[in-house]
Protein backbone atom coordinates (compact mmCIF):
# COMPACT_ATOMS: atom_id res chain seq x y z
CA UNK A 1 0.00 0.00 0.00
CA UNK A 2 1.52 3.47 -0.94
CA UNK A 3 -0.65 6.42 1.02
CA UNK A 4 0.59 9.76 1.83
CA UNK A 5 4.08 11.01 0.65
CA UNK A 6 5.49 7.38 0.45
CA UNK A 7 6.34 6.66 3.73
CA UNK A 8 5.83 2.97 4.96
CA UNK A 9 4.35 2.69 8.76
CA UNK A 10 5.56 -1.09 10.11
CA UNK A 11 2.15 -2.84 10.96
CA UNK A 12 0.15 -0.51 8.86
CA UNK A 13 -3.66 -0.83 10.10
CA UNK A 14 -5.00 2.43 8.53
CA UNK A 15 -8.10 1.80 6.50
CA UNK A 16 -7.33 2.18 2.69
CA UNK A 17 -8.33 4.90 0.84
CA UNK A 18 -9.91 2.83 -1.92
CA UNK A 19 -13.75 3.81 -2.40
CA UNK A 20 -13.19 7.04 -1.17
CA UNK A 21 -13.67 10.11 -3.37
CA UNK A 22 -10.40 11.33 -4.51
CA UNK A 23 -9.39 14.57 -2.44
CA UNK A 24 -8.05 15.98 -5.55
CA UNK A 25 -10.55 18.25 -6.74
CA UNK A 26 -12.18 17.47 -10.24
CA UNK A 27 -11.42 19.65 -13.52
CA UNK A 28 -13.66 22.90 -13.55
CA UNK A 29 -14.32 21.42 -17.04
CA UNK A 30 -16.46 18.91 -15.10
CA UNK A 31 -19.09 21.47 -13.76
CA UNK A 32 -21.61 23.08 -15.58
CA UNK A 33 -21.65 27.01 -15.35
CA UNK A 34 -19.27 28.91 -13.02
CA UNK A 35 -18.26 27.11 -10.11
CA UNK A 36 -15.37 28.16 -7.96
CA UNK A 37 -12.72 26.34 -6.18
CA UNK A 38 -14.02 27.36 -2.51
CA UNK A 39 -10.29 26.63 -1.64
CA UNK A 40 -8.40 29.50 -2.16
CA UNK A 41 -10.39 31.27 -4.55
CA UNK A 42 -14.14 31.73 -3.00
CA UNK A 43 -12.22 31.58 0.61
CA UNK A 44 -10.38 34.72 -0.15
CA UNK A 45 -13.34 36.98 -1.81
CA UNK A 46 -15.50 35.66 1.70
CA UNK A 47 -11.95 36.97 3.88
CA UNK A 48 -13.06 40.08 1.80
CA UNK A 49 -16.39 40.56 2.53
CA UNK A 50 -15.62 39.84 6.36
CA UNK A 51 -12.94 42.30 6.87
CA UNK A 52 -15.38 44.70 5.46
CA UNK A 53 -18.06 43.88 7.64
CA UNK A 54 -15.34 43.74 10.56
CA UNK A 55 -14.53 47.66 9.11
CA UNK A 56 -18.02 48.65 9.89
CA UNK A 57 -18.36 46.35 13.53
CA UNK A 58 -15.68 48.45 14.61
CA UNK A 59 -16.50 51.93 13.58
CA UNK A 60 -20.36 50.49 15.72
CA UNK A 61 -18.54 50.02 18.26
CA UNK A 62 -16.15 52.81 18.49
CA UNK A 63 -19.03 54.88 17.80
CA UNK A 64 -21.54 53.71 20.52
CA UNK A 65 -19.67 52.22 23.76
CA UNK A 66 -21.22 49.46 25.46
CA UNK A 67 -23.64 50.73 28.29
CA UNK A 68 -23.37 49.91 32.07
CA UNK A 69 -25.68 51.09 34.39
CA UNK A 70 -25.10 51.47 38.19
CA UNK A 71 -23.85 48.32 40.31
CA UNK A 72 -27.37 46.13 41.28
CA UNK A 73 -29.02 47.34 43.96
CA UNK A 74 -31.87 44.75 44.80
CA UNK A 75 -33.90 46.76 47.19
CA UNK A 76 -34.49 49.58 44.31
CA UNK A 77 -37.93 48.07 43.72
CA UNK A 78 -39.16 51.35 41.59
CA UNK A 79 -36.77 49.84 38.74
CA UNK A 80 -38.56 49.16 35.90
CA UNK A 81 -36.67 45.83 33.80
CA UNK A 82 -36.13 45.97 30.34
CA UNK A 83 -34.87 42.80 28.36
CA UNK A 84 -32.65 42.66 25.32
CA UNK A 85 -34.11 43.75 22.18
CA UNK A 86 -34.08 40.44 20.62
CA UNK A 87 -36.10 39.32 23.57
CA UNK A 88 -38.62 42.66 23.78
CA UNK A 89 -41.68 40.63 21.58
CA UNK A 90 -41.71 37.77 24.50
CA UNK A 91 -41.66 40.34 27.04
CA UNK A 92 -44.40 42.61 25.36
CA UNK A 93 -47.05 39.34 24.66
CA UNK A 94 -46.81 39.12 28.23
CA UNK A 95 -48.51 41.75 29.35
CA UNK A 96 -51.58 41.61 27.04
CA UNK A 97 -54.68 40.04 28.94
CA UNK A 98 -55.18 36.71 27.67
CA UNK A 99 -51.38 35.66 27.76
CA UNK A 100 -50.60 37.13 31.40
CA UNK A 101 -52.25 37.13 35.14
CA UNK A 102 -54.40 33.83 35.26
CA UNK A 103 -53.10 33.15 31.77
CA UNK A 104 -49.32 33.60 31.93
CA UNK A 105 -49.00 30.39 30.85
CA UNK A 106 -50.54 30.85 27.55
CA UNK A 107 -47.92 33.60 26.98
CA UNK A 108 -44.91 32.15 28.71
CA UNK A 109 -45.59 29.30 27.44
CA UNK A 110 -48.22 27.84 24.65
CA UNK A 111 -47.79 30.51 22.18
CA UNK A 112 -43.79 30.96 21.90
CA UNK A 113 -44.09 27.30 22.72
CA UNK A 114 -46.00 26.16 19.65
CA UNK A 115 -43.78 28.64 16.96
CA UNK A 116 -40.61 27.68 18.01
CA UNK A 117 -41.91 24.10 17.88
CA UNK A 118 -42.92 24.37 13.95
CA UNK A 119 -39.72 26.23 13.64
CA UNK A 120 -38.30 23.36 14.89
CA UNK A 121 -40.24 20.82 13.27
CA UNK A 122 -40.67 23.08 9.86
CA UNK A 123 -39.23 20.26 7.86
CA UNK A 124 -41.60 17.75 8.80
CA UNK A 125 -44.60 20.36 8.66
CA UNK A 126 -43.89 21.29 5.61
CA UNK A 127 -43.56 18.10 3.79
CA UNK A 128 -44.14 18.82 0.07
CA UNK A 129 -41.25 18.75 -2.41
CA UNK A 130 -41.78 22.23 -3.84
CA UNK A 131 -39.56 24.58 -2.66
CA UNK A 132 -40.82 27.73 -4.30
CA UNK A 133 -42.22 30.41 -1.42
CA UNK A 134 -45.23 30.84 -4.01
CA UNK A 135 -45.97 27.23 -4.27
CA UNK A 136 -46.04 26.42 -0.54
CA UNK A 137 -48.86 29.60 0.95
CA UNK A 138 -49.15 28.11 4.11
CA UNK A 139 -45.47 27.43 5.16
CA UNK A 140 -44.89 31.06 4.25
CA UNK A 141 -47.84 32.76 5.04
CA UNK A 142 -47.44 31.19 8.76
CA UNK A 143 -43.81 32.58 8.77
CA UNK A 144 -45.15 35.92 7.38
CA UNK A 145 -47.37 36.14 9.72
CA UNK A 146 -44.95 34.78 12.87
CA UNK A 147 -42.53 38.01 11.01
CA UNK A 148 -45.07 40.78 11.71
CA UNK A 149 -46.41 39.04 14.55
CA UNK A 150 -42.76 39.51 15.91
CA UNK A 151 -42.15 43.51 14.22
CA UNK A 152 -45.09 44.39 15.75
CA UNK A 153 -44.69 43.26 19.41
CA UNK A 154 -41.39 44.89 19.36
CA UNK A 155 -42.48 48.31 18.45
CA UNK A 156 -45.45 48.06 20.88
CA UNK A 157 -42.84 47.56 23.27
CA UNK A 158 -40.34 49.96 22.34
CA UNK A 159 -42.92 52.81 22.00
CA UNK A 160 -44.42 52.34 25.63
CA UNK A 161 -41.38 52.60 27.05
CA UNK A 162 -40.33 55.48 29.08
CA UNK A 163 -36.87 55.64 27.55
CA UNK A 164 -35.69 58.69 29.04
CA UNK A 165 -37.09 57.23 32.92
CA UNK A 166 -34.91 54.23 32.09
CA UNK A 167 -31.75 56.20 31.21
CA UNK A 168 -32.20 58.07 34.68
CA UNK A 169 -33.06 55.15 36.44
CA UNK A 170 -29.87 53.32 35.60
CA UNK A 171 -27.64 55.82 35.54
CA UNK A 172 -24.00 55.36 37.17
CA UNK A 173 -24.43 58.07 40.40
CA UNK A 174 -20.72 59.38 41.18
CA UNK A 175 -21.01 59.62 44.98
CA UNK A 176 -18.69 62.12 46.98
CA UNK A 177 -16.78 61.73 49.71
CA UNK A 178 -17.53 62.94 52.88
CA UNK A 179 -17.46 63.15 56.90
CA UNK A 180 -20.26 61.77 58.24
CA UNK A 181 -19.41 63.61 61.27
CA UNK A 182 -19.06 66.75 60.49
CA UNK A 183 -21.29 69.38 61.18
CA UNK A 184 -22.62 70.29 58.19
CA UNK A 185 -24.00 66.43 57.71
CA UNK A 186 -25.22 66.25 60.89
CA UNK A 187 -27.36 69.29 60.14
CA UNK A 188 -28.60 67.70 57.08
CA UNK A 189 -29.23 64.36 58.98
CA UNK A 190 -31.08 66.77 61.90
CA UNK A 191 -33.23 68.31 59.51
CA UNK A 192 -34.21 64.77 58.19
CA UNK A 193 -32.70 66.03 54.19
CA UNK A 194 -30.92 62.53 54.52
CA UNK A 195 -34.60 61.11 53.96
CA UNK A 196 -35.10 61.75 50.72
CA UNK A 197 -31.53 62.83 49.53
CA UNK A 198 -30.35 59.33 51.08
CA UNK A 199 -27.97 58.59 53.60
CA UNK A 200 -24.97 59.07 50.63
CA UNK A 201 -26.62 62.31 49.72
CA UNK A 202 -26.72 60.59 46.34
CA UNK A 203 -30.74 61.23 45.80
CA UNK A 204 -33.33 58.54 45.28
CA UNK A 205 -37.05 58.14 44.31
CA UNK A 206 -38.07 61.31 45.38
CA UNK A 207 -34.94 63.68 45.39
CA UNK A 208 -32.60 64.65 43.32
CA UNK A 209 -28.46 63.93 44.30
CA UNK A 210 -26.81 66.61 46.63
CA UNK A 211 -23.32 65.63 44.58
CA UNK A 212 -21.99 68.22 41.78
CA UNK A 213 -25.40 70.26 42.04
CA UNK A 214 -23.10 73.48 40.95
CA UNK A 215 -25.28 76.01 43.04
CA UNK A 216 -23.50 78.45 45.40
CA UNK A 217 -24.25 78.26 48.90
CA UNK A 218 -26.50 81.13 49.04
CA UNK A 219 -28.85 79.36 46.18
CA UNK A 220 -29.05 76.13 48.12
CA UNK A 221 -29.98 78.25 51.58
CA UNK A 222 -32.51 79.32 49.29
CA UNK A 223 -33.68 76.01 48.00
CA UNK A 224 -33.99 74.56 52.26
CA UNK A 225 -36.19 77.37 52.96
CA UNK A 226 -38.53 77.77 50.08
CA UNK A 227 -38.47 74.31 48.67
CA UNK A 228 -38.07 73.58 44.92
CA UNK A 229 -40.09 71.68 42.77
CA UNK A 230 -41.39 68.03 44.79
CA UNK A 231 -39.44 69.39 47.75
CA UNK A 232 -42.29 71.80 50.28
CA UNK A 233 -40.78 74.65 51.55
CA UNK A 234 -39.67 75.33 55.57
CA UNK A 235 -37.81 71.88 55.05
CA UNK A 236 -35.10 73.96 57.00
CA UNK A 237 -35.74 74.35 60.68
CA UNK A 238 -32.78 75.24 62.58
CA UNK A 239 -31.09 78.71 62.94
CA UNK A 240 -29.95 81.05 60.37
CA UNK A 241 -25.88 80.32 60.92
CA UNK A 242 -26.59 76.75 60.87
CA UNK A 243 -28.38 77.35 57.35
CA UNK A 244 -25.07 78.96 56.06
CA UNK A 245 -22.70 76.19 57.25
CA UNK A 246 -25.24 73.33 55.89
CA UNK A 247 -25.51 75.43 52.72
CA UNK A 248 -21.59 75.40 52.76
CA UNK A 249 -21.37 72.13 53.19
CA UNK A 250 -23.85 71.14 50.13
CA UNK A 251 -22.38 72.91 47.70
CA UNK A 252 -18.56 71.58 48.27
CA UNK A 253 -19.90 68.15 47.62
CA UNK A 254 -18.11 67.13 44.38
CA UNK A 255 -17.56 63.48 42.97
CA UNK A 256 -14.52 61.59 43.82
CA UNK B 1 10.83 26.80 4.83
CA UNK B 2 7.41 25.94 6.30
CA UNK B 3 6.88 24.07 3.09
CA UNK B 4 9.57 22.07 4.37
CA UNK B 5 7.96 21.56 8.17
CA UNK B 6 4.67 20.53 6.75
CA UNK B 7 6.37 18.61 4.34
CA UNK B 8 8.19 16.31 7.10
CA UNK B 9 4.99 16.34 8.94
CA UNK B 10 3.00 15.38 6.70
CA UNK B 11 5.40 12.40 5.86
CA UNK B 12 4.85 10.63 8.81
CA UNK B 13 1.11 11.79 9.74
CA UNK B 14 -0.25 11.68 5.92
CA UNK B 15 -2.36 15.16 7.25
CA UNK B 16 -3.34 16.56 3.56
CA UNK B 17 -6.55 14.48 3.34
CA UNK B 18 -7.51 15.85 6.31
CA UNK B 19 -8.16 19.70 5.71
CA UNK B 20 -8.30 18.72 1.82
CA UNK B 21 -11.74 17.18 2.51
CA UNK B 22 -12.97 20.58 3.97
CA UNK B 23 -10.97 22.72 1.48
CA UNK B 24 -11.60 20.68 -1.61
CA UNK B 25 -15.18 21.44 -2.80
CA UNK B 26 -16.75 23.71 -5.46
CA UNK B 27 -18.48 26.72 -4.76
CA UNK B 28 -21.65 26.38 -7.19
CA UNK B 29 -22.53 29.09 -9.19
CA UNK B 30 -26.01 30.28 -7.88
CA UNK B 31 -24.23 31.27 -4.59
CA UNK B 32 -21.52 32.86 -5.70
CA UNK B 33 -22.23 36.85 -5.27
CA UNK B 34 -19.62 37.43 -8.23
CA UNK B 35 -21.87 35.93 -10.56
CA UNK B 36 -25.68 37.26 -9.37
CA UNK B 37 -25.45 39.75 -6.83
CA UNK B 38 -28.61 38.41 -5.05
CA UNK B 39 -26.47 35.52 -3.88
CA UNK B 40 -25.55 37.90 -0.84
CA UNK B 41 -28.14 36.51 0.83
CA UNK B 42 -26.18 33.20 1.25
CA UNK B 43 -23.39 35.13 3.00
CA UNK B 44 -25.46 35.49 6.24
CA UNK B 45 -24.44 32.11 7.38
CA UNK B 46 -20.84 32.55 7.08
CA UNK B 47 -21.00 35.50 8.75
CA UNK B 48 -23.17 34.71 11.74
CA UNK B 49 -19.65 32.21 11.83
CA UNK B 50 -17.38 34.77 11.96
CA UNK B 51 -18.91 36.81 14.38
CA UNK B 52 -19.02 33.45 16.52
CA UNK B 53 -15.47 33.44 16.36
CA UNK B 54 -15.11 36.95 17.26
CA UNK B 55 -17.57 36.53 20.05
CA UNK B 56 -14.98 33.55 21.60
CA UNK B 57 -12.15 35.70 21.11
CA UNK B 58 -13.57 38.90 22.93
CA UNK B 59 -15.11 36.61 25.41
CA UNK B 60 -11.55 35.32 26.00
CA UNK B 61 -10.30 38.50 26.61
CA UNK B 62 -13.21 39.87 28.79
CA UNK B 63 -12.69 36.84 31.45
CA UNK B 64 -9.05 37.96 32.01
CA UNK B 65 -10.84 40.67 33.66
CA UNK B 66 -13.84 40.08 34.62
CA UNK B 67 -14.56 38.32 38.17
CA UNK B 68 -18.16 36.44 38.81
CA UNK B 69 -18.48 37.42 42.16
CA UNK B 70 -21.46 40.34 43.19
CA UNK B 71 -19.03 42.48 45.06
CA UNK B 72 -16.58 42.63 42.01
CA UNK B 73 -18.51 42.16 38.48
CA UNK B 74 -19.78 45.30 38.31
CA UNK B 75 -16.44 46.93 39.59
CA UNK B 76 -14.42 44.93 36.77
CA UNK B 77 -16.75 45.33 33.96
CA UNK B 78 -16.41 49.11 34.88
CA UNK B 79 -12.57 49.11 35.33
CA UNK B 80 -12.24 47.22 31.88
CA UNK B 81 -14.54 49.64 30.43
CA UNK B 82 -13.01 52.73 31.81
CA UNK B 83 -9.38 51.91 32.75
CA UNK B 84 -8.13 48.78 30.63
CA UNK B 85 -6.38 49.83 27.27
CA UNK B 86 -8.63 48.79 24.44
CA UNK B 87 -11.40 47.43 27.18
CA UNK B 88 -13.93 49.41 25.65
CA UNK B 89 -13.30 48.18 22.39
CA UNK B 90 -12.87 44.32 23.60
CA UNK B 91 -16.18 45.03 25.61
CA UNK B 92 -18.30 47.01 22.66
CA UNK B 93 -17.24 44.04 20.29
CA UNK B 94 -18.35 41.56 22.40
CA UNK B 95 -21.80 43.79 23.17
CA UNK B 96 -22.44 44.96 19.74
CA UNK B 97 -21.27 41.50 18.31
CA UNK B 98 -24.34 39.36 20.67
CA UNK B 99 -26.74 41.78 18.70
CA UNK B 100 -25.01 41.11 15.62
CA UNK B 101 -25.10 37.44 15.72
CA UNK B 102 -29.01 37.28 16.23
CA UNK B 103 -29.45 39.37 13.43
CA UNK B 104 -27.27 37.59 11.25
CA UNK B 105 -28.75 34.61 12.31
CA UNK B 106 -31.96 35.66 11.86
CA UNK B 107 -31.80 36.44 8.05
CA UNK B 108 -29.53 33.09 7.26
CA UNK B 109 -32.50 31.19 8.70
CA UNK B 110 -35.44 33.11 6.85
CA UNK B 111 -33.12 32.69 3.64
CA UNK B 112 -32.92 28.85 4.11
CA UNK B 113 -36.92 29.03 5.62
CA UNK B 114 -38.00 31.33 2.38
CA UNK B 115 -35.44 29.17 0.07
CA UNK B 116 -37.47 26.05 1.20
CA UNK B 117 -33.42 24.53 1.38
CA UNK B 118 -34.64 22.60 5.05
CA UNK B 119 -36.78 20.09 3.06
CA UNK B 120 -35.45 16.77 2.17
CA UNK B 121 -32.40 15.82 2.60
CA UNK B 122 -32.30 18.38 4.78
CA UNK B 123 -34.36 18.09 7.68
CA UNK B 124 -31.39 17.24 9.73
CA UNK B 125 -29.32 19.87 9.35
CA UNK B 126 -32.36 22.46 9.50
CA UNK B 127 -32.89 20.81 13.54
CA UNK B 128 -29.36 21.20 14.01
CA UNK B 129 -29.60 25.42 13.02
CA UNK B 130 -32.58 25.89 14.92
CA UNK B 131 -30.83 24.58 18.31
CA UNK B 132 -28.07 26.54 17.82
CA UNK B 133 -30.64 29.53 17.29
CA UNK B 134 -32.22 28.72 20.81
CA UNK B 135 -28.32 28.06 22.16
CA UNK B 136 -27.64 31.84 20.98
CA UNK B 137 -30.33 33.12 22.48
CA UNK B 138 -29.52 31.47 25.61
CA UNK B 139 -26.04 33.07 25.47
CA UNK B 140 -27.92 36.56 25.05
CA UNK B 141 -29.76 35.22 27.87
CA UNK B 142 -27.11 34.70 30.60
CA UNK B 143 -24.33 36.86 29.20
CA UNK B 144 -27.41 39.68 30.04
CA UNK B 145 -26.55 39.25 34.01
CA UNK B 146 -23.08 38.80 34.30
CA UNK B 147 -22.32 43.20 34.29
CA UNK B 148 -24.36 42.63 37.41
CA UNK B 149 -25.59 46.19 36.72
CA UNK B 150 -29.31 47.61 37.37
CA UNK B 151 -30.85 46.25 34.29
CA UNK B 152 -28.80 43.33 34.50
CA UNK B 153 -30.48 42.28 37.67
CA UNK B 154 -34.07 42.97 36.95
CA UNK B 155 -34.48 41.31 33.88
CA UNK B 156 -33.15 38.26 35.01
CA UNK B 157 -35.38 39.13 37.87
CA UNK B 158 -38.38 38.80 35.09
CA UNK B 159 -36.79 35.91 33.01
CA UNK B 160 -36.38 33.70 36.37
CA UNK B 161 -40.23 34.79 37.63
CA UNK B 162 -41.32 33.30 33.98
CA UNK B 163 -39.42 29.95 34.41
CA UNK B 164 -40.53 29.66 38.18
CA UNK B 165 -44.33 30.27 36.29
CA UNK B 166 -44.09 27.00 34.20
CA UNK B 167 -46.00 24.11 36.01
CA UNK B 168 -45.17 21.17 37.48
CA UNK B 169 -41.38 21.80 36.60
CA UNK B 170 -40.80 25.20 36.90
CA UNK B 171 -39.98 25.87 40.61
CA UNK B 172 -37.23 22.56 40.35
CA UNK B 173 -35.85 24.62 36.78
CA UNK B 174 -35.57 28.26 38.75
CA UNK B 175 -33.70 26.59 41.32
CA UNK B 176 -31.02 25.07 39.18
CA UNK B 177 -30.51 28.03 36.82
CA UNK B 178 -30.59 30.13 40.00
CA UNK B 179 -28.92 28.14 42.49
CA UNK B 180 -32.03 29.09 45.07
CA UNK B 181 -35.45 29.03 45.46
CA UNK B 182 -35.88 32.67 46.06
CA UNK B 183 -32.74 34.60 46.17
CA UNK B 184 -31.21 35.67 42.85
CA UNK B 185 -27.32 36.39 44.18
CA UNK B 186 -24.09 35.29 44.27
CA UNK B 187 -24.87 32.08 43.24
CA UNK B 188 -27.07 32.82 40.30
CA UNK B 189 -24.25 35.36 39.13
CA UNK B 190 -21.81 32.08 39.21
CA UNK B 191 -24.12 29.90 37.69
CA UNK B 192 -24.86 32.28 34.77
CA UNK B 193 -21.29 32.52 34.63
CA UNK B 194 -20.61 29.18 34.79
CA UNK B 195 -23.50 28.59 31.93
CA UNK B 196 -22.67 31.65 29.38
CA UNK B 197 -19.07 30.48 29.55
CA UNK B 198 -18.73 26.84 29.59
CA UNK B 199 -21.68 24.99 29.17
CA UNK B 200 -23.45 26.65 26.36
CA UNK B 201 -20.49 27.21 24.58
CA UNK B 202 -19.67 23.42 24.52
CA UNK B 203 -23.33 22.75 23.45
CA UNK B 204 -22.74 25.33 20.40
CA UNK B 205 -19.29 23.97 19.08
CA UNK B 206 -21.02 20.60 19.18
CA UNK B 207 -23.81 22.10 16.99
CA UNK B 208 -21.93 24.00 14.84
CA UNK B 209 -19.65 20.89 14.02
CA UNK B 210 -22.89 18.61 13.14
CA UNK B 211 -23.91 21.98 11.08
CA UNK B 212 -20.92 21.90 8.81
CA UNK B 213 -19.98 18.18 8.48
CA UNK B 214 -24.03 17.75 7.54
CA UNK B 215 -23.21 20.98 4.80
CA UNK B 216 -20.19 19.67 3.96
CA UNK B 217 -21.62 16.13 2.99
CA UNK B 218 -25.00 17.32 1.73
CA UNK B 219 -23.62 20.07 -0.35
CA UNK B 220 -25.43 23.41 -0.19
CA UNK B 221 -29.19 23.41 -1.70
CA UNK B 222 -29.38 24.23 -5.67
CA UNK B 223 -31.00 26.87 -7.11
CA UNK B 224 -34.93 27.34 -7.34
Amino acid sequence: MHRGKGMKFVGDSRIPATGRKPNIPKDYSEYPGKTEAFWPNFLLKEWMVGAVFLVGYLCLTVAHPSPLERIADPTDTAYIPLPDWYFLFLYQLLKYTYASGPYNIIGALVIPGLAFGALLLAPFIDRGPERRPAKRPFAVGFMLLALSGIVYLTWQSAAHHDWEASKKQGAIIEGAEFDKESEGYQLLDANGCISCHGAELTGGAAAPSLVDTGLTPEEIANIAVKGRGGMPAGMFKGSDEELEKLAEFVSSLTAK
Amino acid sequence: MLTKIYDWVDERLDITPLWRDIADHEVPEHVNPAHHFSAFVYCFGGLTFFITVIQILSGMFLTMYYVPDIKNAWESVYYLQNEVAFGQIVRGMHHWGASLVIVMMFLHTLRVFFQGAYKKPRELNWIVGVLIFFIMLALGLTGYLLPWDMKALFATKVTLTIVDSVPLIGPAMKTLIAGDATIVGAQTLTRFFAIHVFFLPAALFALLAAHFLMIRKQGISGPL
